[in-house]
Parts: C-alpha cells; sequence; structure tokens
C-alpha cells in the first residue's frame, strides 16, 4: 500500500502531494469506479442464479444453495440448517414445502422425516459460479445463430467498405480529371444526411431491392461511408506520387498501383478504418431494428433488446447474453486501443 | 482477411487492364469511384429526393405508385398547434412531445456532457502517473453497444439493483426509478453521456496537448494564479476544440435513439421518447404506418442537421487553421 502511495503521489521537480494532486487522484479513482463498476457488477451479477438475482440486498459474490442427494429421493434436494425450534442446529433436507412449514428429511438417516416451519431454517450456501446462465444460451435460445448474422454483417460489411472507400479514395487523391471537386462536394453532402432522416425512403429502396429482411439489407446501405473516403483520402495524399510514376514506367497496370503500391502504403489508415467499422457495424441497432424483422434474421443487439421485452425471460441469461455481446468488442480494445483512441480522434467519430 | 483481400483484388486485374486500354487512364478515375458512388446515390441521394415524395404523399402503403399526392398536409399535421409549449394542445401531441424532449435532452445532455468531458481532459492533461491507462477508463464505454449501456444500467436501476441497495443501505427508501418520468429522463441523459463523454474527452484532450508548454511557463514567471491561467490562456486556445466538440455533440444528440430506446423503450408514458423514435414508430412499428408523416418529421430534423453539419465544417476548417 505505502509503495503505491509513493508511486501515485510522486510528482516531477516538487515535494511531496499538494492538495490539486490528491483532488486529480480523487476524481481519476471516482472516475475508475463509475466507469469500469457498472460493468464489473454486470459481469458479477451474471454468474448468479436467478434465486440469487431476485434477493435484495444483493450480495457480492456468486451464491448457490447446497444440494444433497439422499437414498429414496430421485432429485437431489436443497439443503437447509434449522435455526430454531426442537431441532435447531441441525442440517436438513427438503423434500417438499407445504405453505409456511416444509417437510424435511436428515440426510445421514434418510428415513427420518420431520416438519419445520419455513421461517426457522436458513439455506446452506457457497460460493459458486452459476455457469448455466451460460449454457442455457446455446440451449434455450439460438444464441449461435445470432452470433453468425453478427458476425457475417460485421466483416462482411467491413471488407466491402475497405475495399469501396479506398478505390474511391485512390481515384480522389492521385487522379487529376474533370468533375473531383463535384465528387468531393458530394462526399461531403453525403455526410450531411445520415441514415437516421432518411428511414423511410431507405426502406422502400431496399424493398425494391428485396433486401429488406435479408443480412444483405443491413450490410449493403452502409457500406459506402463518406468518412472512409475522407480518412483514407487525407492519408493517401501524403503518398508521392514518384512512387506512382515509377510504377507506371515499369508498365504497372493502374490496379496493380492501388492495390500493390497504395493499399499497402496506406496500411495504418486502413487499419484504423477497419476497426471502426467493425465497431458500427457490431454495434449498429437503428437500421437492422427496421430491416430485419424474421427472428432469425436478428443480430445480438436485435436479439438482446427484443430478449429484454420478453416476460419469460430471465435476467439470469439476458444478463450472460449481454456480456457475451459486449465481449468481442473488449477484446478488439484491449487489444488494439492505441489505433482506435488515434481513429476516433482523427475521424470524428462517425 | 488479409489473403482474402489479397485473392479478391487479384480476380479485378484482368478486368481493370481491359478497362483501362479502351477507357484510358484519364477516365479510369470514375471507374474506381463507380462501386462508391453507385452506394451513395442508391442509400443517400436517392433517398433525400424521395423523403422529399413520401412527405407529400399520404396513406399507408410504402410504393411510390400506390400513393395519393397530399400537398404539405403532412407538414400542416405536425405543425398544427395551438400553443408549441404544450404539447397536449397539438394535433400530433407525441410528435411535439418529442420535440420538447429532443430539446431537453440536448441541452441537458451536451451541457452537462462538455462539462464533464472538459474536467476530464483537464485532469488528464496534468502530470499524473498511468495516464495511459486512466484515459482509457474513461474511454472505454464509447465502444460498447447502445443496448448493451442500456442493459447495463437498467441492471443496476431495477427494483431489487445496486442503486437501491445502496438507499437501502444509508437508509432511504427505494425508488422505482423506471416507472417515475422524471428519473427515467434523468437516467436516460445520464447513461448517454457516461456512454459518449469518454469521446469528447479524448478530443479536447487532444486539443489541451496541443497548446504550447511555453505559454504555461511565461505564465507561471508573470506569477498569474492556476484560475487565471486557465481563464485567460486555456479556454481561449481551447475555444476552436470546444466549439467542434460542441457542434459534434449536438448532431449525434438530436439523432440519439438506440440507448434510450433499448433503455425505457421511451416511458414511461411518453417521457422519454425522443425524435428518431417518434419517426421509427410513425413509420415502422405502428399500425397504420404512416410514412408520409415520419418523412415529414425527418426533414424537419434534417433541415436541423444540414446547419449544424455546415457549422461543424466551418468549425473544424477554423479549427484547422486557427
Amino acid at each position: 500500500m505505502g509503495k503505491i502511495n509513493t508511486f501515485l503521489t510522486r510528482t516531477r521537480g516538487r515535494n511531496g502531494p499538494d492538495i490539486m494532486d490528491w483532488l486529480t487522484y480523487g476524481y481519476l479513482f471516482l472516475g475508475v469506479a463509475l466507469m469500469f463498476g457498472p460493468v464489473l457488477w454486470l459481469l458479477a451479477s451474471s454468474f448468479k442464479t436467478e434465486a440469487e438475482l431476485n434477493s435484495f440486498p444483493p450480495r457480492l459474490l456468486p451464491y448457490k444453495q447446497e444440494m444433497i442427494t439422499v437414498t429414496g429421493y430421485d432429485d437431489p434436494l436443497p439443503l437447509y440448517t434449522v435455526t430454531e425450534g426442537e431441532h435447531a442446529g441441525r442440517t436438513v433436507a427438503q423434500v417438499k414445502r407445504i405453505g409456511l412449514s416444509a417437510k424435511v428429511v436428515d440426510p445421514e438417516n434418510p428415513t427420518e422425516t420431520f416438519k419445520i416451519k419455513t421461517s426457522e431454517r436458513e439455506a446452506v450456501e457457497r460460493v459458486a459460479l452459476a455457469t448455466e446462465n451460460y449454457t442455457e444460451l446455446f440451449e434455450k435460445f439460438d444464441f449461435l445463430r445470432y452470433f453468425w448474422n453478427s458476425t457475417f454483417i460485421t466483416l462482411t460489411a467491413t471488407i466491402i467498405m475497405l475495399i469501396f472507400n479506398s478505390m474511391a479514395a485512390f481515384a480522389l487523391s492521385k487522379y487529376e480529371f474533370r468533375g473531383r471537386t463535384l465528387v468531393l462536394a458530394l462526399v461531403i453532402g453525403v455526410l450531411m444526411v445520415p441514415q437516421t432522416v432518411v428511414l423511410v425512403p431507405l426502406f422502400m429502396i431496399a424493398k425494391e431491392l428485396y433486401l429488406i429482411d435479408t443480412l444483405w439489407g443491413v450490410i449493403l446501405p452502409g457500406a459506402a461511408t463518406p468518412t472512409g473516403v475522407f480518412l483514407l483520402r487525407q492519408y493517401m495524399l501524403t503518398i508521392p506520387d514518384e512512387i506512382l510514376d515509377a510504377a507506371r514506367m515499369d508498365k504497372a497496370s493502374e490496379w496493380k498501383i492501388y492495390w500493390r503500391i497504395i493499399l499497402p502504403l496506406s496500411a495504418p489508415a486502413i487499419a484504423v478504418l477497419a476497426i471502426l467499422a467493425i465497431m458500427w457495424r457490431w454495434n449498429d441497432f437503428l437500421w437492422p431494428l427496421i430491416a430485419l424483422s424474421r427472428n432469425e434474421n436478428y443480430t445480438l443487439q436485435l436479439a438482446l433488446n427484443s430478449f429484454q421485452g420478453e416476460l419469460d425471460t430471465e435476467w439470469s441469461n439476458l444478463l450472460a447474453m449481454t456480456i457475451l455481446t459486449l465481449t468481442p468488442i473488449a477484446l478488439v480494445f484491449a487489444f488494439l486501443q492505441k489505433y482506435i483512441a488515434t481513429g476516433i480522434a482523427s475521424t470524428g467519430g462517425k | 482477411m488479409l489473403g482474402l483481400l489479397t485473392s479478391i483484388m487479384r480476380v479485378f486485374e484482368i478486368p481493370m487492364a481491359f478497362l483501362q486500354r479502351i477507357l484510358g487512364i484519364k477516365h479510369l478515375a470514375w471507374v474506381f469511384l463507380a462501386p462508391n458512388l453507385i452506394l451513395f446515390f442508391l442509400f443517400a441521394f436517392l433517398p433525400v429526393f424521395l423523403n422529399v415524395v413520401y412527405a407529400l404523399t399520404g396513406g399507408d402503403q410504402i410504393l411510390l405508385r400506390d400513393r395519393a399526392f397530399v400537398g404539405a398536409d403532412n407538414f400542416a399535421v405536425l405543425a398544427s398547434c395551438d400553443n408549441y409549449l404544450d404539447p397536449n394542445t397539438c394535433q400530433k401531441d407525441l410528435f411535439w412531445r418529442a420535440v420538447h424532449n429532443t430539446g431537453w435532452f440536448i441541452v441537458l445532455q451536451v451541457g452537462f456532457m462538455i462539462g464533464f468531458s472538459l474536467l476530464t481532459a483537464l485532469v488528464l492533461n496534468r502530470d499524473i502517473r498511468a495516464r495511459g491507462f486512466f484515459r482509457s477508463v474513461f474511454f472505454f464505454p464509447v465502444l460498447l453497444s447502445p443496448v448493451v449501456v442500456a442493459l447495463i444500467w437498467k441492471w443496476i436501476l431495477q427494483r431489487h439493483g445496486l442503486m437501491n441497495a445502496g438507499l437501502d443501505a444509508i437508509g432511504l427508501e427505494p425508488v422505482l426509478w423506471m416507472l417515475e418520468r422524471e428519473w427515467t429522463f434523468f437516467w436516460s441523459v445520464f447513461l448517454s453521456i457516461w456512454a459518449h463523454m469518454g469521446f469528447y474527452t479524448l478530443i479536447l484532450l487532444a486539443g489541451l496537448q496541443a497548446i504550447p508548454r511555453d505559454v504555461y511557463e511565461a505564465a507561471l514567471m508573470d506569477a498569474a494564479t492556476p484560475f487565471r491561467t486557465f481563464y485567460r490562456i486555456t479556454l481561449p486556445l481551447l475555444m476552436p476544440t470546444m466549439l467542434v466538440v460542441m457542434v459534434l455533440a449536438l448532431i449525434k444528440g438530436v439523432q440519439t435513439f438506440d440507448e434510450v430506446y433499448a433503455f425505457s423503450g421511451g416511458g414511461p408514458g411518453s417521457a422519454t421518447t425522443l425524435l428518431i423514435q417518434y419517426v421509427y414508430e410513425t413509420g415502422f412499428a405502428g399500425a397504420p404506418r404512416l410514412f408520409g408523416l415520419a418523412s415529414a418529421a425527418s426533414i424537419m430534423l434534417a433541415l436541423v442537421l444540414v446547419v449544424l453539419t455546415g457549422l461543424q465544417l466551418w468549425a473544424t476548417r477554423k479549427n484547422a487553421d486557427g
């Protein structure tokens, strides 16, 4: 603890922490609690049984009631400690509950059954992870299908976007042609029309193209982005034209110049765009909500949203599914966070 | 993924060489532009024009040939209101409630979010340990999907949730957060700030780090108080970045839908119904599907966005120049 303290309060060229340092670290640790806390709480909760999730006040660790198999009974029985009355102190297994009392059996002596009041007993519990919250997602729900839909949409849309946007950026940065300024103006125009304000005509166009309720209907409308064209064009402008001229001397075709020279040289910008695209597609919600109607076409986000509206959905499964939905993005973040930060700062988000 | 890309690229080598021979290098640019422009045309330009057509026609049919021309009726219906400050006096009361909600939402969300982002950026810009770690802590909710954000907070705010346990622990009565209008609105704004502030913090931090060190050293020489340094140096020099951030936040703010819809469904009642949700429900979720009305509402929103985006481009340019 002392070590951490000296580490945190070490300052350059000054002796000891002043009040501003204390406030600074106070704010930062409050931030850590507020930003990470809710997600960690969700993670912890996702390993609790439904009964534990419904108890109030909630406990930090996941507990499970101890079960025991008693000879003469087919199913494992829940274990209780009797707290009051003539049997106080004994550990018993409950056979069944009858109103305010319960019929119990002594596990060591399976023939001896008696009745206790439910208020006079306490469940025997131990810390255990309710992993069935997760396994049930694959048994009771079609989790893998939603996961596949999301993955297919994300990867296909990202690949199409990278190819189309980089081709356009190549043309806009490396060719002089009539109408270039016009095209650039058009791209800025697209920036002004987000999907959110053209939902109705977008729906009609997708319907006429037989894209409604297909995964391609989610992929194509978002596949060409003005942001991507701008980001890649800015980067390609920094590549010297002499390289292109040299390649042309060697009789390379323009397509070869594009994908053998310009694309590899633009790799940093393409990486940034790829990460952004993966994030946008994976988290996409409004357009899929409109374009997809059959349950089997749902993305993870849609499935998650529709499950929370269903009455018979239990929090235990919902929480587990939330964790599985955020995991891929969390992994991407963990490994590539440097690129993400620079990418987002340089493009201004979407 | 790289291997896949390479083979896709190789497939196009022969047709592209052929096109280059018959078109010449000059016109090849259009071939490179074509795929992108076709998608832009189909899914951005065409919709803008069709949006107007939809707004000027009525009925619940999606195909244009089945729709009757009604002139400016849809706009008139939306605009018909005795008192614009009281949605109950309007013909489409839900629309005006959504307008009011969105107005309050962006005022509160953008205001507080920029405030907290600036504070966080200032703190992160101090001479602190483990800056990278703290920066990513504030940033990481930006990556979470809106539905996940909504569920995280819904879980904390549910009847037996952590928030009520906290209240219980300090001896207060539990609150049904999701059933009271004001509280649900408050938490909608809160979770939206929680999810997005890291992004603006990042931009503001970059802005702060671009301020030259020697200006501060000069201020230190002149024995300026920290407060004065902030007001006379930091804030004016950060103003261009602030402007960009503010306009960006407004653009995103008026389009808020996902996280609030997944969080509250617009309820209780219509307490958290925002404009995009009105468009979605009018056009796609309810019956009959009033596409004309939905289009008219989104055109009003689009006009606001065009002005804001114009502002954004102006602010970005100003920021780059200054």
